[in-house]
């Protein structure tokens, strides 16, 4: 049985999925129909944050999301980050305090990241750790991970001071 | 293939040393490096595997009549469908590509499916019809060795009568203690995953996430019966491995379903299937007595080993190997008798895992030493230093340690460095963390140092070597090497030696395969920057020799006045230079294979030269404890480490936190927890991984750099010993905090809560 066709709207734009099975994942329909491979499959139970992706801007386990349910809402995956070729700052900062080592978590992490310090621009070391305790990381031990978020916290909080002195 | 990913380019910059960036780091956070189950064909299908539920049954009837009529279903294979029955192994094949009328572990694969859709796989899969007469599992290792035969080869995969020294050596003071580790998984994020597509010359083309490319080759072809040139593998990105892809797992299957097909076949585990779909690290039971001298002085130790290889052999021969020469930890012990054994159950198979064999004996032989400390009345570090191995002594196998042995060095340092973290000051930060469970009155705090070793690069006469080759063209670099990145930064590590050596800014590193070059031998044994990288490094300097060489008679110089500088060749002699670019018009290629010096099988009694180079390490933990609940918070770890050189301070760093916190992990949360054959919690919601709130901050005390001498730039590998004396330190620090014996890894709550019961199993 495959559903009627319907559309997602996937970092501004409008995919349309045809001959999806209405029980598909979100994941699965990224994926495998819409070709955006970045969000990552590695348990497929809302356990490990690989497969991360803003609905509406709010933190989900796209794992976890019917696709057909996000129709008509805003989904933001890791493909959406950063502004056309330029990457964003908290991916600079990733990859420059060597928090990538095999990158599976990667995706996942740095959009809830994202999500944090665009809602909380100077977070405390804890409430980093709790941010991104649903993400999963088996490489890092997650001390480059906490360097990588301290690096773009302080460049964002030196911006914008940089910016209201000007 | 519509995307896979070949090469990288390098981004201008650093040499040995220096904190280069990983080349695949702008495509690994833009969510564009390809990984493994990334891959895609317009013309694929999907493949699945239906496996035993039963740790141990005779298979008598399949029945694949109503999967094979089913939508979209194009291929189902079993057993009986294969000519003769291959056999698969990495030292040893005797592992069945499907259950030939036998299965001796859950998750055992008794049949695949080729079909159109994923959801048609797995309805597939559920209609074909296996009736199995249950047998009762071998699943106790204790009683392995006396039970019938499980298979044709017996159920001993290896025994070592270690024998070391005057036997009639006795202690003033001994201490005697029996330990248990766990079984725990690598859990790398990705799960098996890969594509094979059938070539036109009736070959195979197979990409996958793997360990070694070369020992899977030879697996791979001599099982489907074809000549190894037909069968091409090529790396696909691999979300971290750990050792759980040192073996082959869909590989075959995966060929098998392509040549019956005609067609590309992608396939990729679930969780739970990875769970089954890999070996694991051994659970140990290990019994130990140890003699000193009233001063301290280690006199006598004693030992018995027993691992759990489970089903099937992997690499269990050489994981007991290590278990066995590194018993004793890194001190000086004069006289030793230790058996070890590793036998086959009917439990899941057990191989590689980061560490491999020094982490279980390790815990022991710490817990050991604590214990002897405390019956001295001693000060542990004290002891430690006493007893520590240094350059020309003896280890308990007789072998020399003719290279670096920084063993006090590291003890000193980690046990001096201050601890930075105060007391909980939120509820968040107590244990429990996130549930708020602890009542801070409960909470009691303990510390307490650990320190192990391990063995570099593949031991016992093994012909270990690496081959790499360098191709110098208009002033870039390219490398081959079928060397495996799995995360931990080889492709980093190449490129800088490249500039190191050649003074180019672009070095290209051209896809690993097996149609390309030959073995760079596995990513474990924390071989690859010795050995791949020395591969390298020898290839780039024979490039540099011919290319100095040429400019010298092209331009009528002498060889010796010309250097490689600012991109260029210029003589110290005349005013004369050229651009790398100009000079490289015409290519040079050199490959070139790396080899370490010879090591030497172990004796019947356990004695040799089996090892080319030893690491060490220390970690001190600090634990906060609920004792009402039998929570674990460790709140800071400190770690010094013996490195030989620094070679990128950021990705060393990366291993020592990483290491750590696998480490941490199999000390006080991860298990899989098997009964009567079967894995109860084969998942990430009940197979606990640290988090970043169980994980603490990681101090490095110090990185003990003394050049090895025969290893390239003097540098030892850095992967394993992270992860092997942190489990024995967080478990010790708990110890220290509770009084209480706690015996086994990982520390459960109830072993805290309810010592007496644990104790009585």
């Amino acid at each position: 049985m495959t559903s009627e066709i319907y559309t997602l709207t996937v970092n501004g734009n409008d995919h349309h999925v045809i001959d999806g099975h209405p029980s598909e994942s979100l994941l699965w329909v990224l994926r495998e129909r819409l070709e955006l491979s970045g969000s990552k499959n590695a348990c497929e139970e809302g356990e490990c944050g690989s497969c991360t992706v803003l609905l509406d801007g709010e933190i989900v386990c796209s794992c976890l999301v019917l696709a057909a349910s996000a129709v008509g809402r805003e989904i933001t995956t890791i493909e959406g980050l950063g502004s056309g070729k330029e990457i964003s700052d908290v991916q600079k900062a990733f990859v420059e305090a060597g928090a990538v080592q095999c990158g599976f978590c990667t995706p996942g992490l740095l959009v809830t990241i994202d999500q944090l310090l665009n809602t909380n621009p100077d977070p405390d070391e804890l409430v980093v750790r709790e941010a991104i305790s649903g993400n999963l990381c088996r490489c890092t031990g997650y001390g480059r991970i906490l360097e990588a978020v301290r690096i773009a916290s302080n460049n964002r909080i030196a911006q914008n001071e940089e910016e209201k002195s000007k | 293939m519509s995307r896979v990913q070949t090469s990288d380019t390098a981004i201008k910059g650093p040499r040995i040393g220096e904190s280069a960036l990983r080349p695949d780091g702008i495509p690994k956070v833009k969510g564009e490096f390809v990984f493994s189950n990334d891959l895609r064909h317009p013309d694929m299908l999907w493949g699945g595997t239906l496996r035993s539920p039963h740790p141990a049954a005779r298979i008598v009837s399949i029945n694949v009549t109503s999967a094979l009529k089913m939508t979209g279903v194009r291929a189902v294979i079993t057993s009986e469908d294969l000519d003769d029955m291959p056999l698969y192994g990495l030292e040893h094949p005797d592992q069945p590509v499907l259950a030939d009328g036998l299965v001796r572990y859950q998750g055992e694969p008794v049949a695949i499916v080729a079909a159109d859709h994923p959801e048609n796989v797995r309805l597939a899969l559920e209609a074909i019809d296996v009736e199995y007469e249950l047998i009762e599992p071998l699943s106790d290792p204790n009683l392995a060795k006396e039970a019938e035969a499980i298979h044709p080869d017996g159920n001993l995969f290896r025994e070592i009568d270690l024998t070391h020294g005057n036997s009639q050596e006795e202690g003033e003071i001994i201490v005697e203690g029996t330990y248990e580790v766990g079984m725990q998984d690598q859990a790398p994020l990705g799960t098996e995953s890969g594509m094979a597509i059938p070539s036109e010359d009736g070959g195979i083309d197979l990409f996958v996430s793997t360990q070694w490319l070369h020992a899977d080759r030879d697996q791979v072809a001599a099982c489907l019966n074809l000549p190894t040139e037909k069968v091409r593998l090529t790396l696909a990105g691999v979300g971290g491995a750990f050792g759980a892809r040192e073996d082959i797992s869909l590989h075959i299957h995966l060929c098998l379903l392509a040549i019956k097909t005609g067609k590309p076949i992608k396939m990729s585990y679930s969780r739970t299937e990875s769970f089954h779909g890999h070996v694991h690290r051994h659970p140990a039971q290990m019994w130990y007595r140890h003699h000193a001298k009233s001063d301290g002085t280690l006199t006598r130790i004693e030992a018995r080993l027993l691992l759990d290889g489970g089903a099937y052999a992997s690499t269990s021969s050489a994981v007991l190997a290590n278990a066995t020469c590194f018993a004793a930890g890194p001190y000086r012990v004069p006289s030793v008798e230790i058996y070890g054994a590793v036998v086959r159950t009917n439990n899941p198979p057990c191989g590689a895992m980061r560490g491999f064999g020094c982490v279980q004996v390790c815990f022991a032989h710490e817990a050991q030493m604590d214990k002897l400390a405390i019956e001295l009345g001693m000060d542990p570090v004290e002891l430690r230093l006493k007893n520590a191995l240094k350059p020309g002594d003896q280890i308990i196998t007789g072998q020399t340690i003719t290279g670096t042995a920084p063993v006090a060095e590291v003890i000193e340092t980690c046990a001096q460095h201050p601890i930075s973290v105060g007391s909980a000051t939120q509820q968040m930060e107590l244990p429990g963390g996130a549930g708020r469970t602890a009542d801070p009155k409960n909470v009691v705090r303990g510390e307490a140092i650990a320190v192990g070793f391990k063995n570099l690069m593949f031991s016992e006469g093994f012909d270990d070597f690496s081959t790499a080759s360098c191709q110098l063209l208009d002033g870039v670099a390219t490398i081959t090497c079928a060397c495996a990145e799995v995360g931990q930064g080889f492709v980093t590590l190449a490129q800088q030696i490249v500039r190191e050596i050649l003074g180019v800014e672009e070095v290209i590193l051209a896809p690993a395969s097996t149609a390309t070059v030959g073995s760079a031998g596995s990513t474990s044994a924390s071989r690859q920057t010795w050995m791949s990288g020395g591969a390298v490094k020898s290839a780039c300097e024979e490039v540099r020799i011919r290319l100095l060489s040429r400019i010298a008679e092209s331009y009528n110089l002498d060889v010796e006045s010309l250097v490689i500088v600012d991109g260029g060749i210029a003589s110290l002699s005349s005013d004369f230079s050229i651009s790398l670019k100009e000079a490289t018009a015409e290519p040079i290629e050199v490959e070139d294979t790396y080899r370490h010096l010879p090591t030497h099988p172990l004796d019947e009694k356990g004695q040799g030269d089996a090892h080319v180079s030893f690491a060490f390490s220390a970690h001190r933990a600090v634990v906060d404890v609920d004792q009402e609940l039998g929570l674990v918070k460790v709140v800071e770890l400190i770690t010094s480490q013996d490195v030989g050189r620094v070679l990128n301070p950021l990705q060393l760093q990366g291993q020592l936190e990483g290491g750590a916190a696998q480490g941490l992990g199999l000390a006080v949360l991860e298990e899989i927890n098997v009964v009567d054959g079967r894995i109860l919690n084969p998942s990430f919601t009940d197979y606990l991984l640290p988090t970043s709130l169980d994980m603490p901050p990681v101090e490095i005390a110090a990185l003990i750099e003394q050049p090895e001498p025969n290893a390239p730039f003097g540098a030892k590998g850095v992967g394993e010993p992270p992860a092997i004396s942190s489990t024995a330190a967080v478990a010790s620090a708990v110890r220290n905090a509770t009084g209480l014996d706690l015996q086994r890894v990982p520390i459960r709550p109830t072993d805290i809560v309810f010592p007496e019961r644990s104790k009585n199993g």
